[in-house]
């Protein structure tokens, strides 16, 4: 069945829509595959506005592993905007891929991949503008298999009744795997049943129909179980070994549209495990694997020359922490001197290394500013999340940046960790006030900065903070104006700090989702029909809205959120696996209680988290003692012959 | 680390300054000017032109943009200026240049820059050719005439810092309709406005015809910009790199006279 482009149908409501060039396609090194040549098709999806998705990793990985193969086909597609999605219903416009502007419907699996569970609302707008009945139920073998993956996939539950499956864990050879199982399915003609019931086997995938969960009188969950014999009672995470054999993305997208990111990544390594206790990121992705330094300069350089970047941004979840860095920043700053290339590397580490390390990899290009995450105000609390980094070392280190030329520091904390009190929180403005002191010392001038960034803690699954109480909106918001005022009230100082954060009301929702259970979809649906989208978006998130729907729905918000669990409850997620040892994240809380800190295991014996042996898998770091050699360049080759 | 100076020494000096021709085709009228310029910046270097660089803590490639299209506006006559550090082959340069950006956004023209003209002076005016989807030929006539005979049509423009009105019929130096492929269900507006500020863009020379004659498109115009620069004597826009291709050629004229050449006064 031929399917045609959709965008002579599109392009008439372009001119009057807000940035139309992100619905036109076209980036450099996108692929529009021939369809009929292809069996297995899959829609990509990132549940956001396009320039916010472009950039996303993990999307621009599946896009080109999948397109790599003969016989497969990948295409993306983003939210689209209010003011375009209006147009495209009132012009019987369906959701479209921006590669080949084919509709998402045609396609075998659309796959979306949720950094966040504030995309939720999103999905059911493209479910419906993609005309994809909402309910998994009601879909039949002419529809997309609808898959979830990415960090929020971990804890599928609210969204269970909207998705055919979702995968855990990383996605590289998962995609691969999907694809045989699924041209197998359609070569031999079976059902959607069956095909779900081949996924589910075939291990990592989870197929929330295929399992039951019941419910104890008091509201919480006595047990999830499979409702037929034949799939796995719990579903292991996938985890890929050696990065170097997977060097994706080889041809990163570069988009005409500007985007939240304009600068080319490459993953140093994946997994952390520093053991912050709040960090979901870094439980889920254990163990650490480091991509090699010889591997980190090839993809740099086949990047750089396939995208004509200025900048390469060096990612991970604390790039500083592998074991090459010295040897990566240097060999990266000497290679790319004089090119105008920069580099970036994001990172949280509170020590003079870190500073050596900035300097080195500002040296070819523009200086940004320094950020630190020291994340609890006080050093006890700081025990309790297991951050471990004095207020002297602190003082210490951005004392160390402004002497070394910065002037402008970041310090990023969070506010409602459990066991905090005001004075906790106050312990911030203090700090933040003895930074300026010690840097205006330091450089002679009055001209430092430093900027207090806070974010909300929100409690996530699969971390040892699985079973806290969040904090009530009231409290955080209480405890935002207290350190306002406090940071305010030293007129010497006051001036040069900057404060940053955002009210208690959308953490609550993310709390409720993240947390939540099956009971909680009829609550996001509610929210999409009431209008809700883009729940991201300050100017689009509406927390009555939320309210108001879980009122309808009878969902109770604070016993999702502000309830701490006991060590015997079944939590919804229980039965997917990510490869942590539940008897040990329940010990691991019981220290952040006890304000014990625990070390990483890539400098200590192993801890027992439980993922290694558990799939499998061992920490892959180096140092390799390799070096990176200089780039042969040709001089000028557009110069007069 | 001192904190006013860059360490490193200067970035060297341009020595070649080159004017492009470039279009905007097709699905890439979309894009704004700012995404023009970002595509140009990383086309620059996957093409390895030797771009000079200005000195300082943010060095910038030397690149002058000469006016701009708007977004959803596409044009065959875009001008930009670069100085390149090390000398360039012209042709080599275009043809590796146009290979990097995206097809749509192609490089036309390259031309060395005499030292001391400005590219920016010559142009003056352009020519625009408006399709007009479901709008009769005769409609079109019609309003064309309205708008020619009157003495000033002011027209409303939503811009960033509110409501500006304009005289879309003072800047307006021709204009005249015809059927688009011989088809009189389906006109084409072929107009020639002089810039002047703020801008009179194609959607406010259609902003007049409604005002003067109703005339509403049912369907979104498409505006192509077919050319920019000197305005002549007979009112047409001329091309405003022929001082360039002629000082190339020979390079004893003065480059004054080539100017008023261009602009069309009589030598």
């Amino acid at each position: 069945m031929p399917v045609e482009s959709l965008f002579p149908r599109l392009e008439p409501l372009l001119p009057t829509v807000q940035k139309p060039i992100q619905y036109v396609g076209g980036e450099l090194n996108s692929h529009v595959k021939d369809w009929d040549s292809c069996d297995v098709r899959w829609a990509i999806m990132y549940p956001d506005a396009y320039e916010v998705g472009l950039p996303n990793q993990g999307v621009m990985i599946l896009y080109e592993v999948l397109n790599e193969q003969p016989g497969v086909l990948a295409e993306r597609t983003y939210s689209v905007w209010p003011d375009l999605a209006e147009k495209m219903r009132a012009a019987g416009v369906p959701q479209f891929t921006v590669d080949g502007h084919r509709p998402v419907r045609a396609f075998d699996v659309l796959g979306i991949s949720f950094s966040t569970e504030l995309g939720y609302t999103n999905m059911l707008e493209a479910l419906d503008l993609a005309g994809i009945p909402l309910h998994a139920k009601d879909r039949d073998e002419s529809h997309p298999i609808v898959l979830a993956g990415g960090h929020a996939a971990f804890n599928p539950e609210p969204i269970a009744d909207f998705l055919d499956a979702a995968v855990l864990g990383d996605g590289e050879q998962a995609v691969l795997e999907m694809t045989a199982v699924l041209r197998q399915a359609k070569l031999d003609g079976v059902d959607r049943e069956e095909t779900l019931l081949r996924l589910a086997r075939a291990g990592g995938v989870y197929v929330p129909r295929f399992y039951d969960t019941e419910y104890l009188p008091d509201g919480r969950i006595a047990r999830v179980v499979p409702n037929r014999p034949d799939v796995p009672f719990r579903v292991h995470k996938r985890t890929v070994m050696d990065l170097d054999e997977w060097p994706y993305p080889k041809q990163p997208l570069v988009p005409l549209a500007e985007t939240v990111h304009e600068r080319m990544s490459v993953e140093i390594f994946r997994g952390c495990t520093r053991g912050c206790r709040f960090c979901q990121a870094g439980m889920i992705t254990r163990p650490v694997r480091e991509r090699s330094l010889t591997g980190i300069g090839d993809m740099v350089k086949a990047g750089l020359d396939a995208t004509g970047y200025e900048e390469v941004g060096l990612l991970s979840l604390s790039s500083a922490d592998h074991s090459e860095i010295g040897a990566v920043a240097k060999g990266l700053a000497d290679r790319y001197e004089g090119t105008q290339t920069s580099l970036s590397l994001p990172s949280t580490r509170v020590d003079a290394f870190n500073i050596d390390l900035a300097q080195e990899i500002s040296r070819n290009g523009r200086r940004s500013g320094l950020t630190f995450a020291p994340e609890g105000g006080s050093e006890r609390l700081r025990k309790v999340i297991n951050k471990m980094v004095s207020k002297d070392d602190l003082v210490n280190t951005v004392t160390t940046a402004y002497g070394a030329g910065w002037r402008q520091v970041k310090l990023y904390f969070m506010v409602g960790l459990p066991t905090e009190t005001d004075e906790d929180v106050l312990e911030i403005a203090e700090m933040a006030r003895d930074v300026i002191r010690a840097g205006r010392s330091i450089t002679g001038t009055r001209d430092v900065r430093c900027t207090v960034s806070i974010g909300g803690f929100v409690p996530k699954p699969h971390t040892p903070f699985q079973w806290a109480s969040q904090l009530d909106h009231e409290t955080t918001d209480r405890r935002l104006k207290l350190l306002r005022d406090a940071i305010n009230s030293d007129r010497s100082t006051a001036k040069a700090i900057g404060y940053r954060y955002h009210d208690g009301k959308p953490g609550i929702v993310e709390g409720l989702l993240s947390r939540g259970d099956r009971r909680v979809g009829p609550v996001i649906e509610q929210v999409w029909r009431d209008g809700g989208k883009f729940d991201g978006w300050s100017e689009h998130f509406s927390y009555d809205r939320w309210m108001t729907a879980a009122e309808k729905a009878g969902v109770d918000v604070a016993w999702y959120t502000t309830r701490e669990r006991e060590e015997s409850e079944v939590l919804p997620w229980d039965h997917l696996d990510s490869g942590l040892d539940k008897e040990w994240l329940w010990s691991d809380w019981q220290d952040a209680l006890a304000e014990q800190d625990l070390d990483d295991c890539r400098w200590i014996p192993c801890f027992d988290c439980g993922v290694c042996p558990q799939m499998g898998t061992d920490i892959q770091i180096g140092p390799t003692g390799k070096t990176l050699l200089p780039l042969t360049v040709v001089k000028n080759p557009l110069g007069v012959a | 680390m001192a904190r006013n100076t860059p360490t490193g020494p200067p970035p060297p000096p341009p020595v070649q300054k080159l004017r492009l021709r470039y279009t905007k085709r097709g699905r890439l009228r979309f894009t704004s000017h700012r995404d023009i310029a970002r595509a140009f910046e990383r086309a620059l270097r996957r093409a390895q032109v030797p771009m000079a660089y200005s000195a300082g803590f943010s060095p910038h490639p030397k690149i002058s943009w000469v006016g701009a299209a708007p977004t959803g506006v596409a044009s065959e006559a875009e001008y930009v200026e670069i100085s390149v550090a090390e000398r360039v082959d012209l042709d080599r340069l275009r043809a590796a240049l146009d290979e990097s950006l995206p097809a749509g956004i192609d490089i036309t023209e390259v031309v060395e820059a005499p030292v001391g003209s400005s590219l920016p002076d010559r142009i003056e005016a352009s020519a625009w050719s408006i399709l007009l989807p479901g709008v009769p030929l005769d409609a079109a006539l019609q309003a064309v005439n309205a708008f020619l005979t009157s003495e000033s049509v002011v027209v409303e423009r939503l811009m960033k810092d509110g409501k500006r009105q304009m005289d879309a019929r003072a800047a307006v130096v021709a204009m005249s309709a015809s059927a688009t492929d011989g088809d009189r269900s389906c006109a084409t507006l072929d107009v020639v406005v002089r810039h002047v500020t703020p801008a009179v863009r194609p959607d406010d020379v259609l902003s007049g015809l409604r005002i003067v004659a109703d005339l509403a498109p049912p369907m979104p115009p498409q505006a192509t910009r077919l050319a920019q620069g000197p305005l002549t004597e007979s009112g047409e826009v001329g091309d405003p790199l022929a001082p360039d291709r002629l000082s190339a050629d020979g390079p004893t004229r003065a480059a004054a006279d080539l100017e008023q050449e261009a602009a069309g006064a009589p030598s």
